[in-house]
């Protein structure tokens, strides 16, 4: 029974880690089309930007939740305004100028913080359930993860910036007949996204050593999610991390390390032969 | 009478033979050229940048002493940007155009064994001085690094007696761990404990919690892990991070020898048990006179590690071996280190073991204490028995290959 408790609680945290690393893409990708090599990047800079303000003696929880999505967000803009804009619509010429980017940003990494590895301490103890030991922090990443689905879902259906964003997004031409300024809210989109990917990667910076390339090791599970779940946004996202975070853990668990990452790829390969458009183009059309 | 072609060839065989000695004077004092080939950029520059530094303390300190053989050393170093690619054209550039007398370098297995050949063609004494997983048999090599099993025979069996004999092993997916995780087995079967369970990741994997879950519903007495990189990091903070840390013991092959002891907080480091050959507190007088020339030269020890120490130690033995074989050749100065050579380095007493090629090297089993490697007790010249396993260069001195070790 404990250990039950403990297999759902590491099932759910691998769902959460998905959902987070996944929806700052997903923004951008899901209602811009836009497909940003250097997502990677950006969760790094989040890392980094925690790090670097809890050692200058800000809050950790300040760090996290507010100073790394601001820090992140702003260079989300300035990103889309120099380059993304330009290229709207050329998927091809987006992937290559991101992908500079990403090694740009990469490089910049290693010349300004060196190419080592860092880290903050883990700011939350592990919990006892009967024998076993989890982590506190998993739980705290559990409700991040819901709390940031619950957001997006709020703005997007219930405000009228979501309106607006959701309108110039499937139909941009009639939103710019309507007089609403496209640019901006493209803009607007990009910098969201890119905020939510500087907060994932300053929640997930505890939980692991930082460095220069960490980026890419999160860029290809947060693609499969993304394209997986297909053009709805909160929805697209939660059913993929949902199911490749289940059977990745699951896997881990029965086989090892390498038979959970080999569970997910097949997985994303069979999915995505039977459902080309992601889950969200055959189920759940129209939902946000 | 003489022709004209017959005076020509007299006039230049005289002029030859009159610019001879001065030639040779040329070249008595022309500088001994000592190839140094590493990362000093890129993604393993973490392991380059000591080793360099390392290399240009130890030439300038051999030039201070009046060099070798009266001559001065002038290292050539080549930065090979973390690219494999580029050590096989530095190495060919090293023995064409710089026609240097030996090469020190090279991080990876991968890097080794890239350059290995050449300069085995080109009959270069080549010393590979980082710590690697064993098992490489040729009479051009000299490896100077520790092998697994120098480690494991010390760490293993120390950590079994102070916590337990049922153990959990995690490595990384590639040769280095393989192997180590076959030795750990070896080692705690001899120490009578059992292994319960052996893990591999592959490298970039960063998430332990399903693994974290496994391992408490096993419950070992001690955790051995073989992890290597950055991404591997993440398990030793989200093991501190879900408390297990006060309930299951750790111990590590490779933890701090990247000086990754320095990234983890006390409390999530304290009490890891590691063996390597060197540590800072290691109380002998060329430990510290070490550190005291690093800290003139560079400012900081803080820079230095295992692999440092390595490089700085392995240019030594080559000095040695030079000014016993009194020659920079090729067969006099590898008879010269198959003579049982020794130097007492910044890591204790370094001997070249003829049959392999191998370093005999002391061994230190540490714990980390507040973000230090604090040693709890030393091994005096532990043999690289993997290796002698397999490789006798005294039987086979044309044996050439990196033999798998299988136990």
């Amino acid at each position: 029974m404990d250990f039950a408790v403990v297999v759902t609680v590491e099932i759910l945290h691998s769902i959460a880690v998905l959902v987070l690393i996944s929806s700052g893409l997903a923004v951008i990708f899901g209602m811009m089309r836009v497909i940003n090599l250097a997502h990677g990047e950006f969760l790094t800079l989040g890392g980094y930007v925690a790090i670097l303000g809890h050692r200058n003696g800000l809050n950790l929880y300040f760090c996290m939740l507010v100073l790394a999505p601001v820090v992140v967000g702003l260079w989300g803009l300035i990103v889309e305004r120099l380059v993304v804009r330009w290229l709207y619509g050329r998927l091809i010429n987006t992937m290559l100028a991101t992908w500079g980017l990403s090694l740009a940003m990469t490089g910049a990494f290693s010349m300004i913080f060196g190419n080592t590895m860092t880290g903050i301490p883990n700011p939350l103890g592990g919990l006892t359930v009967g024998d076993y030991q989890i982590s506190g922090y998993s739980l705290f990443l559990i409700a991040a993860a819901a709390l940031v689905m619950a957001v997006i879902t709020i703005v997007l259906k219930a405000t009228r910036a979501g309106l607006i964003a959701r309108g110039a997004m499937q139909r941009p031409d009639m939103a710019q007949a309507f007089g609403l300024n496209i640019s901006h809210v493209y803009m607007t989109t990009f910098a969201a996204g890119a905020a939510l990917s500087g907060l994932a990667g300053a929640l997930l910076a505890p939980l692991v050593g930082l460095g220069p390339g960490s980026g890419a090791n999160y860029i290809a599970k947060a693609f499969i999610t993304v394209i997986s779940g297909g053009a709805s946004v909160v929805t697209g996202t939660i059913v993929s991390a949902g199911l490749f975070g289940s059977i990745s853990q699951v896997f881990t668990l029965v086989t090892s390390s390498v038979g959970g990452e080999i569970a997910l790829l097949v997985a994303a390969v069979v999915l995505l032969r039977l459902m080309p458009i992601g889950i969200t183009g055959r189920f759940f059309k129209g939902w946000t | 009478m003489i022709n004209r072609r017959q005076f020509l060839a007299t006039t230049a065989a005289t002029a030859g033979a009159l610019a001879l000695p001065s030639i040779r004077a040329a070249q008595a004092s022309e500088p001994i050229k000592l190839g140094s080939i590493l990362d000093v950029s890129g993604i393993f520059d973490a392991y380059g940048k000591p080793m360099d530094m390392a290399a240009t303390l130890a030439v300038e300190e051999l030039n201070a002493g009046g060099g070798l053989l009266g001559r001065q050393i002038q290292k050539v170093s080549y930065d090979t940007q973390s690219d494999m690619a580029l050590y096989t054209q530095f190495a060919q550039q090293l023995v064409r155009s710089d026609q240097v007398h030996v090469v020190h370098g090279g991080i990876l297995s991968a890097s080794r064994e890239a350059i290995r050949p050449t300069l085995r063609k080109a009959k270069i004494p080549y010393f590979y001085n980082v710590l690697y997983e064993g098992g490489v048999c040729d009479r051009n090599i000299v490896c100077t690094g520790i092998t697994p099993a120098q480690q494991i025979e010390v760490l293993v069996p120390a950590a079994i007696e102070k916590f337990g004999k049922k153990v959990y092993v995690l490595a990384a997916d590639y040769n280095y761990g393989q192997i180590t995780a076959k030795w750990m087995s070896h080692y705690v079967s001899q120490s009578g404990g059992s292994v319960l369970a052996t893990e591999f990741f592959p490298l970039d994997v960063s998430d332990f919690g399903a693994t974290i879950a496994k391992i408490q519903e096993a419950k070992p007495d001690l955790v051995l892990s073989a992890l290597v990189g950055g991404a591997h990091l993440s398990f030793y903070r989200q093991w501190a991070a879900a408390g297990m840390k006060d309930r299951i013991p750790l111990a590590s092959s490779t933890l701090g020898s990247g000086n990754e002891h320095l990234v983890l907080t006390p409390q999530e480091g304290n009490g890891i048990m590691v063996a390597y050959s060197w540590s800072p507190s290691i109380d002998a007088p060329a430990a510290k006179a070490f550190l005291d020339k690093w800290k003139a030269r560079f400012g900081d020890v803080a820079t230095i590690n295992e692999f440092a120490v390595n490089n700085y130690q392995g240019i030594h033995l080559w000095a040695e071996a030079v000014k016993k074989a009194n020659t920079v050749d090729h067969d006099p100065v590898i008879e010269a280190l198959e003579s049982g050579l020794a130097i007492d380095g910044p890591s204790g007493k370094v001997t070249i073991d003829p049959q392999t090629h191998h370093a005999v090297l002391d061994m230190q089993l540490m714990e980390i204490r507040d973000q230090s490697l604090a040693v709890i007790k030393s091994f005096s010249q532990r043999q690289p028995i993997d290796t002698q396993k397999f490789c006798d260069l005294k039987a086979n001195p044309d044996d050439n290959k990196q033999y798998e070790i299988d136990i």
